[in-house]
């Protein structure tokens, strides 16, 4: 059973991104801008899925081959569209993390993230734009 | 007589070996699991001919951002980018890995056509940033990155 992936969802123009961005502290950044709520904006995704992303490459302590097993589609969508799929071989590092800017959206827009692994699992969760 | 399930897998594998000759070119882009040959190839014109696109050309409007070292081969983070409009698919490739392909965003216009991830890096090896556009053009940009610690132990 794996953790819910998480997915934070920036509008740019919020003040917590920039040099906070990393930590998503909120704040009066250096160029504070007032944006009407209801404007579409760009927003900054980052996503973090719970996985193992085993290569099928490493040994376990007895020797034997610890089997391949590792998400390979990623769909992303925004407003009931796929905005990305993303297909990733074994050689993505555990946990995936994933960062790319959606364009044209606003506050409480939901974002979700439905993944598919090697082993037919998956996996789907959602989040709200901030 | 073959039943309908092995006319079906039938035609499935031999539309797969069709993609990786790069025959049929626009069925690798659009079948669930398409990407298997592209995700065992091991050089970039096999790859290009897995996804039936022309041959890769070094190009200012990919952009890598990626580390110059790499103390945990585990976990290295790579941007691929682009400056050029009608890229659709953005790949980032390690040469020394096991496989090429690390990943394979398909873009839509409702995003910026920019991926971050973190790849494995089993040794120091170059990176590329590929992109590919809708009329078969396939762009890319390289770096080379020092690891410290490969990334395939961890």
């Amino acid at each position: 059973m794996t953790e819910p992936t998480k997915i934070r969802a920036q509008l740019l123009t919020s003040g917590a991104n920039g040099a906070n961005g990393a930590n998503g502290v909120s704040g009066i950044s250096g160029a504070a801008m007032s944006v009407p709520n209801n404007l579409a904006q760009s927003a900054i995704v980052r996503i973090l899925m719970n996985h193992d992303m085993e290569t099928g490459l490493r040994l376990d302590p007895g020797g034997k081959t610890i089997p391949a097993w590792f998400i390979q589609t990623v769909v992303i969508r925004h407003l009931e569209k796929t905005v990305m799929t993303l297909h990733c071989g074994p050689a993505v590092s555990k946990n995936p993390f994933f960062q790319f800017t959606l364009r044209n959206v606003r506050a409480g827009d939901k974002v979700s993230v439905h993944w598919t692994d090697s082993r037919g699992e998956t996996r789907s969760d959602e989040a709200s734009v901030a | 007589m073959l039943s309908r399930r092995e006319a079906l897998r039938l035609s499935a594998h031999l539309a797969s070996l069709l993609s990786v000759t790069g025959l049929m070119p626009n069925l690798a882009l659009s079948r669930e699991g398409a990407y298997r040959a592209a995700f065992e190839a091991h050089s970039l014109a096999e790859l290009s001919r897995a996804l039936g696109v022309q041959a890769p050309v070094e190009s200012r409007e990919m952009v890598l951002q990626a580390p110059d070292m790499a103390e945990n081969g585990s976990a290295v983070q790579l941007t691929a980018s682009t400056t050029a409009s009608g890229i659709k698919r953005l790949l980032l490739l390690v040469e020394k890995n096991p496989n090429l392909l690390a990943a394979l965003a398909e873009l839509s216009d409702a995003v910026e056509p920019s991926i971050t991830t973190r790849v494995k890096l089993q040794q120091s090896s170059r990176v590329f940033a590929v992109g590919l556009a809708l009329d078969g053009r396939c762009v890319f940009a390289q770096k080379e990155v020092k690891v410290t610690l490969g990334g395939c132990a961890a």
